[in-house]
């Protein structure tokens, strides 16, 4: 949200530089996407509308694309997102108990970003390193085999 | 290509990584440069190689094979003397490597058999030296000087690949159908969108032998006449995708992609693809989508994408592990391939262990191998040495099977009678504290929210299915779920659009067919077996045992649980979140789950 409000124009910018970078044509929807989503942090609806504009595809098109894939998002994030696998190896090796700790820490559920934009919690699909579960996923830094206890330690690394 | 005396490859495990194996590696790094020996010694990362708790920072030393732990940036000076210029060990830090038993060796060993993942773990990926030295590159030489495009769908059809990603379509066939197919362009796409959880075999092979994708990919253009291709890679593998970009790249730059590759008039190019979340892309249909930049929705076959695929044009998707084994069947020939497997299932397959299994990782296997065999043999048997209860084949729309059915021996049809699927080679094994029903119900969240939405029985049926399963985990179920949930089994594998319907109902379908006792348990009784159900269990502490030292009730986060210093203490069950810490506090194993 912090970069929409200091920088309106440089949203459009963005928008401007990744399209002369990539093209105009539809298959290069997703990877602008992805690009504005890792730049922003979110797609913000004024990164849609200039989108739209320079592509010549409809709002409700990029749209649906955009809420479609689930590392895209609308919702602007916290500074950091930690990213919980869900998936069955990891549920199996403990998982579970991991992920109650994680919202109990944070006070937060599966979605939720703290009011203080620090954390954003999310659940993430397999990450394909299963031999290490549970796995969560701050920002980039990957940790497995983790267990509850050491759930305030691994946050405590991040500002 | 540089040659070296000695490797030394340093582990760069998370908890060496903490103890500072980085900083180490620059010291030894400085080390070398100061002594002269950077064109003789050459210094790599690995993965981990000792027991970090106990050996961090550590390294090894090649062809000695000497494993030097627990060092300090001061030891290198003096280990640099030792082993590289005086060429002997250094003692002091040595550390006795454990032999392992030559029979736990061989068991493991004589069940395996390597030919995906073969060289992954000996080569440095993206030296493309090393893997042209590894006869890299030679199939592609073969095919295009003397093997006509037939005769290369020839010899992939009689080898008997099928598809890795699950399917079981033979491989050769799929090719010799975009070859036939009339327009162009045509279109290669390699399908590196491995979302089955539990399933990392394919991020493997891309991290760990780029090169041999890349190379399967340009065979197969050969092969079907197919000018463009693509490399869809699932975004939440970052290293898979940067290094087979850089693969493709290096490739490029050798002549073996893009115009007249080595010097002849056949010409192909590639490009990756990343995808951003949707495990529904995996579905090759879906997968053409979401290249087109729309949304990962699945089409109704057909036509199928031979006739219809990319932008409407011919094309043909095979799986990562498909690929890479196209290389060695060019080379050892059909014959050799056709050789290997069981029945109608011929050559290895890769398994990713995940679960309750002592060993967990990737192996690899030739079809016919017992689920027991790769269990117990090769996974070293259950963690803690608990009961075995169900192993999970193939990822979230393959089924639960049960220890009547380890002996199966395993490939495509085998598993497809029992109620499951070989899919993309996951394994996910359970031990007796698992419940059969809320694995059904975390399944099947999974599918639920996986479903694009498009088609109306997937869309709701999985939503139905979750509802009652939940209902029944937290002890509402009612005696008619069952049949309902068979039901809706049936409607939804019958009338879903595509793979990922038809095969969502498998989990509930497998557990229902193997461990309805379960079910019944939950829904007559009011009890969960495994204890594991929150809702059906309580906790109690026993008289006799507790001693009355507070620990739980210091602990519990909610104050559930009274008593007096050296007194009996009691949990009262209306406050009760049942998180069991108190249960993995006591030291007296003194709460009982009931």
């Amino acid at each position: 949200m912090k970069v929409e409000v200091k920088a309106g124009q440089d949203v459009r910018k963005l928008v401007r530089g990744l399209v002369k970078e990539k093209g105009h044509e539809k298959a290069e929807l997703i990877p602008i996407l992805q690009d504005i989503n890792s730049q922003l942090g979110y797609i913000s609806d004024e990164a849609i509308q200039e989108l739209s504009e320079l592509m010549n595809i409809p709002l409700s098109h990029i749209y649906s694309v955009a809420t479609f894939y689930r590392m895209l998002s609308t919702e602007p994030r916290g500074r950091h997102t930690i990213q919980f696998c869900e998936s069955a190896p990891c549920h199996v090796a403990g998982g579970r108990v991991v992920w109650q700790k994680l919202q109990a820490e944070l006070g937060l559920e599966n979605g939720e970003t703290s009011e203080d934009e620090k954390w954003t919690l999310i659940t993430t699909s397999c990450l394909g390193v299963c031999g290490v579960g549970p796995v969560l996923v701050v920002d980039h830094d990957i940790y497995g085999n983790v267990t509850p206890d050491q759930v305030p330690g691994i946050l405590s690394n991040y500002e | 290509m540089a040659y070296f005396r000695s490797h030394v490859l340093v582990s760069v495990d998370p908890k060496c990584i903490e103890k500072g194996a980085f900083e180490l590696m620059g010291a030894l790094q400085d080390e070398l440069v100061k002594q002269g020996l950077v064109d003789e010694v050459e210094v790599l990362e690995t993965s981990r190689i000792g027991d970090p708790e106990t050996s961090a920072p550590d390294l090894i030393v090649y062809p000695e094979g000497v494993h030097y732990a627990n060092l300090t940036i001061e030891d290198i000076p003096f280990l640099v003397e030792e082993q590289f210029i005086k060429g002997r060990v250094a003692a002091q830090y040595a550390r006795e490597i454990k032999e392992i038993s030559d029979e736990e060796l061989t068991v493991a060993q004589a069940k395996e058999m390597r030919i995906v993942l073969e060289n992954i773990g000996t080569v440095i990926p993206l030296n493309v030296e090393e893997y042209i030295a590894h006869d890299g590159y030679m199939a592609l030489g073969k095919v295009l000087t003397e093997m006509t495009p037939e005769e290369t769908i020839q010899e992939v059809l009689a080898s008997g690949l099928r598809g890795r990603g699950g399917a079981g379509f033979p491989t050769g066939l799929k090719w010799r159908f975009l070859r036939n197919a009339e327009g162009e362009p045509k279109y290669m796409i390699c399908n590196a969108d491995e979302g089955d959880p539990g399933a990392f075999a394919n991020r493997r092979v891309l991290e760990g032998y780029p090169h041999s994708v890349v190379e399967g990919m340009i065979i197969g253009a050969y092969a079907t006449g197919a000018s463009q291709g693509y490399v869809y890679c699932r975004a939440e593998y970052p290293v898979a995708v940067k290094t087979i970009r850089t693969a493709i790249e290096q490739a490029k730059d050798l002549g073996l992609l893009g115009e007249n590759i080595l010097g002849t008039d056949f010409s192909f190019d590639l490009e990756v693809r990343m995808g951003a979340g949707a495990f529904v892309c995996g579905e090759e249909t879906a997968l053409m989508a979401s290249i087109e930049g729309l949304r990962g929705e699945p089409k109704p076959r057909p036509p199928f994408p031979a006739q219809k695929g990319l932008w409407g044009k011919p094309s043909n998707i095979n799986n990562v592990e498909t690929f890479s084994i196209i290389p060695q069947i060019i080379l050892k020939g059909s014959e050799w391939f056709a050789g290997i497997g069981y029945k109608k299932s011929t050559g290895t397959k890769t398994f990713s262990m995940a679960g309750d299994v002592k060993n967990t990782g990737l192996i690899e296997v030739p079809f016919g191998i017992t689920l027991r065999e790769i269990i117990y043999d090769v996974g070293g048997g259950i963690k803690d040495d608990k009961k075995f209860k169900a192993v999970q084949t193939g990822g979230p729309m393959g089924g639960c099977l049960p220890e009547s059915l380890l002996d199966l021996p395993m490939d495509y049809e085998a598993l497809d009678q029992a109620g499951s699927i070989l899919g993309s080679g996951g394994l996910v094994v359970m031990d007796e504290d698992t419940c059969m029903v809320d694995i059904a119900r975390f399944f099947m969240e999974f599918t639920q929210e996986e479903s694009c939405g498009k088609c109306t029985p997937c869309r709701i049926g999985t939503r139905r299915l979750l509802e009652i399963l939940t209902r029944i985990c937290e002890g509402k179920g009612k005696p008619e779920d069952i049949p309902t949930l068979r039901y809706l089994c049936e409607q939804i594998n019958e009338n879903s659009l595509c793979g990922l319907g038809k095969g969502a109902p498998n989990p509930v379908k497998s557990t229902l067919e193997h461990f309805l006792d379960e079910y019944e348990a939950h829904i007559y009784e009011k009890r969960c077996p495994a204890k594991v159900c929150k809702a059906l269990i309580r906790f109690e502490i026993i008289d006799g045992l507790c001693t009355g030292c507070t620990l739980c009730a210091r602990n519990c986060p909610v104050d559930a649980i009274s008593g007096e210093r050296r007194q009996l203490h009691v949990i009262d069950p209306d406050i009760c979140i049942k998180c069991g810490i108190c249960e993995q506090l006591c030291p007296y194993d003194a709460i009982e789950i009931k």
